[in-house]
């Protein structure tokens, strides 16, 4: 078991993503029944409000909490107990994401901040609510800095040691994050906060805009990331097997770097004041982030097949029976990878320059980011917290627990198969995103619709029950499982892979290509939206 | 830095799978001109409704089987709210926005573009099949968003 106080740090960040996880998930189950015309919500409480409180409680504050409790954890585990400096950091970034989360949260369940997780200007919310989130971002980057200085310190007592593979990866995820970040700092604090407090009175609404997909697209991966890493290092040594080659690991993850930032525009791709050069010039960044998903699919594969065949497996697809189906740390995981293969496609599809058009703003994509952050992701997140709590909390994951966890993880890949699955069927048909009940006067089309929203309340309905499931599991595991030691899997290299080039830990390197390609994506676009700019807009509150 | 042959074959295979992708996309926009609505051209939004072709939104008739829709986008409708061509013309949207950004879909074609206030957006379809088309706004507006949509009628 890692350090108390370490641990202590961990669990305070697993605490808080888990509560919102629940209060994300109370709105998610009323969203889809209001969709499908079951209820009307009482109080007054408005289906835009939820989704705000859906989309910022869940996108933003359950996978930022969740990620940096996981990151501490392994980060304690592969380089020792964080130092003091690092740990007090640690700590003090805590404190201003959780203050900043409470703040937004009441803004939203005020009413005062209706403006969705991705708050379009120039709908205009209370300057609380930006002033919350800066505080929910500023504070991650104290947590990006410790996680940065435990690693600096740590290689300078080691000296040359090659750094842990997780430490590693925790510390290109943070560097990832802390890029995309500045966009969306930018954003609120050059024109969001000035503009809904009043001093100015005027938003350039392209620029927030491309502010915010600077940031909307790297937070995809910022989520990812650590599902790969619990891939690349956890379920090796899960599954009895070896890391298939620590420099490919390292290598996918400084690809995720250079690619994942410099292509916002594929979510502006619908949009005039960007000329369709760069947008395709974005798009072919965008292609590039396939590859290390390829590189990683690999290497999961490999991991697979040289574990199994070593357990005895024979024939082209034997090793499959082999794995271990039935542990929960592997299940949970794998179906998020599985998932992975028709999500993945599903957003080469999205990028792809014209055939947006056919998807864009439709259920379609609601239904691609539930396959991939709230399936892919998420699943491989529960899989982590079946051995992450216990491992802090000083208790073993029982039979029992393990047994039900593989029926949540069942009950959520059903869940999300019906409901994404709805989504996607009909978002073809163009059935819009982010819109509440509605039929526009019983036309013809909009009726036909109604049906896969009715599959998508269904679909929503098990996921809720999965999800109150977990809450018991996650719950059991604090508090009343039984005593006992259960390690923190890390795995190890297998012994004939290659030795780890040098150049992959050259940080100025991998930052400084990084920052020229974000220059060369958008100087020229950003310049001519500055230049070329029409006159700002005040601001609406049409809710 | 070594990597593994098959790991070799199964990237290679990825990269030309990504390359052909990318060409035809590339083929697609650049010598087809398949391009996404990507107009440049700015306005004031708070001035909108006075700044031709705005201040006078309709749809007329521009030539055979051709017609012009300039349309508002504004919280919670478009304006002209009624429209109607006979089957197999084209129709020129040109649409802008006087409070927020708004989304125009038209759901079974490929009509699909943001409006962003201070900038106008253009978009040509041809009807070939008759029925009443919705045009609805995908993108959250408030707390009317659902409810605005108007329709287009091809005639036979």
């Amino acid at each position: 078991m890692i350090d108390k106080r370490d641990a202590h740090l961990s669990l305070a960040f697993l605490t808080v993503s888990f509560i919102a996880l629940f209060i994300g998930a109370i709105a998610g189950l009323l969203q889809t029944f209001v969709r499908s015309g079951a209820i009307e919500l009482p109080f007054s409480i408005g289906y835009y409000q939820l989704l705000t409180a859906h989309g910022v409680l869940l996108a933003l504050i359950f996978t930022t909490f969740f990620i940096l409790g996981f990151l501490y954890a392994g980060i304690s585990k592969t380089m020792g107990t964080l130092y003091d400096v690092p740990r007090r950091t640690g700590w003090l970034g805590f404190v201003m994401m959780t203050f900043g989360t409470g703040l937004a949260t009441v803004f939203i369940l005020l009413n005062k901040a209706t403006v969705l997780y991705t708050f379009y200007a120039p709908l205009q919310a209370s300057p609380w609510f930006y002033i919350a989130l800066v505080h929910v971002v500023v504070g991650s980057w104290l947590c990006a800095f410790s996680m940065w200085n435990q690693y600096y310190i740590w290689k300078s007592r080691t000296k040359n040691k090659l750094s842990p593979l997780f430490s590693y990866m925790a510390a290109m995820t943070m560097a990832l994050w802390f890029v995309a970040t500045l966009g969306l700092a930018a954003t609120v604090l050059l024109q969001f906060i000035p503009w809904s407090i009043g001093w100015v009175d005027k938003i350039d609404i392209l620029i927030s805009r491309t502010l915010f997909w600077y940031f909307g697209h790297p937070l995809v991966y910022f989520w990812l990331l650590p599902a790969y890493m619990c891939w690349y290092v956890v379920i090796p040594k899960i599954i009895g097997g070896k890391i298939f080659s620590d420099a490919l690991a390292r290598l996918s993850f400084v690809l995720f770097l250079l690619f994942s930032i410099p292509v916002g525009f594929h979510h502006q791709l619908l949009e005039p004041g960007i000329s369709h050069t760069w947008k395709f010039f974005q798009v072919v960044l965008t292609f590039m982030v396939i590859v290390p998903s390829l590189m990683t699919a690999f290497s999961m594969f490999a991991v697979f097949e040289t574990a199994g065949r070593k357990k005895g497996a024979r024939g082209l697809f034997g090793w499959i029976k082999v794995l271990p189906w039935k542990d929960v740390r592997f299940f949970a995981p794998m179906m998020g990878m599985l998932i992975f293969i028709p999500a993945g496609a599903g957003g080469i599809i999205n990028a792809s320059h014209q055939l947006n058009q056919v998807i864009h703003n439709t259920l379609w994509v609601t239904g691609h980011f539930h396959l991939t952050v709230a399936s892919t992701v998420a699943l491989t997140f529960f899989g982590i917290c079946y051995w992450l709590i216990p491992y802090l909390t000083g208790r073993t994951l029982t039979p029992r627990m393990n047994k039900l966890g593989i029926i949540q993880t069942i009950m959520w890949t059903a869940g999300m198969a019906i409901m994404s699955g709805a989504m996607h069927i009909v978002g073809l048909f163009g059935a819009p995103r982010r819109t509440s009940y509605t039929t526009y006067a019983d036309h013809s089309q909009a009726v036909d619709w109604i049906p896969y929203q009715v599959a998508m309340a269904v679909g929503g309905t098990i996921l809720f029950l999965a999800i109150i499931l977990l809450m018991y599991i996650a719950w059991f595991l604090a508090f009343k499982a039984p005593k006992g030691v259960v390690d923190f899997p890390v795995g190890e290299v297998e012994e004939n892979a290659v030795s780890t080039p040098v150049i992959l830990e050259n940080w100025k390197l991998w930052v400084g290509i990084c920052a020229a390609l974000i220059l060369i994506a958008y100087t020229v676009p950003f310049w001519h939206m500055i230049e070329h700019a029409p006159p700002g807009s005040p601001g609406y509150k049409f809710w | 830095m070594h990597i593994h042959r098959y790991e070799k074959i199964w990237l290679w295979s990825g990269a030309v799978c990504l390359t052909l992708f990318l060409l035809i996309v590339g083929v697609s926009a650049f010598a087809m001109g398949n391009q996404p609505p990507s107009h440049m051209e700015t306005i004031d939004p708070e001035k909108a409704v006075t700044t031709p072709p705005f201040d006078n939104p309709g749809f007329t008739k521009v030539g055979e089987k051709e017609y012009e829709a300039v349309m508002l986008a504004q919280a919670f409708t478009y304006t002209p709210s009624k429209m109607s061509v006979p089957k197999g013309s084209t129709v020129h949207f040109k649409v802008t926005s006087t409070d927020v950004v708004h989304g125009f879909e038209i759901p079974s074609t490929n009509v699909n573009m943001m409006i962003t206030p201070g900038y106008v957006s253009e978009i040509s379809y041809t009807f070939t099949k008759p029925g009443k088309y919705l045009i609805l706004c995908n993108e959250y507006c408030g707390a009317g968003h659902q409810v605005m949509a108007v329709t287009l009628e091809v005639t036979a």
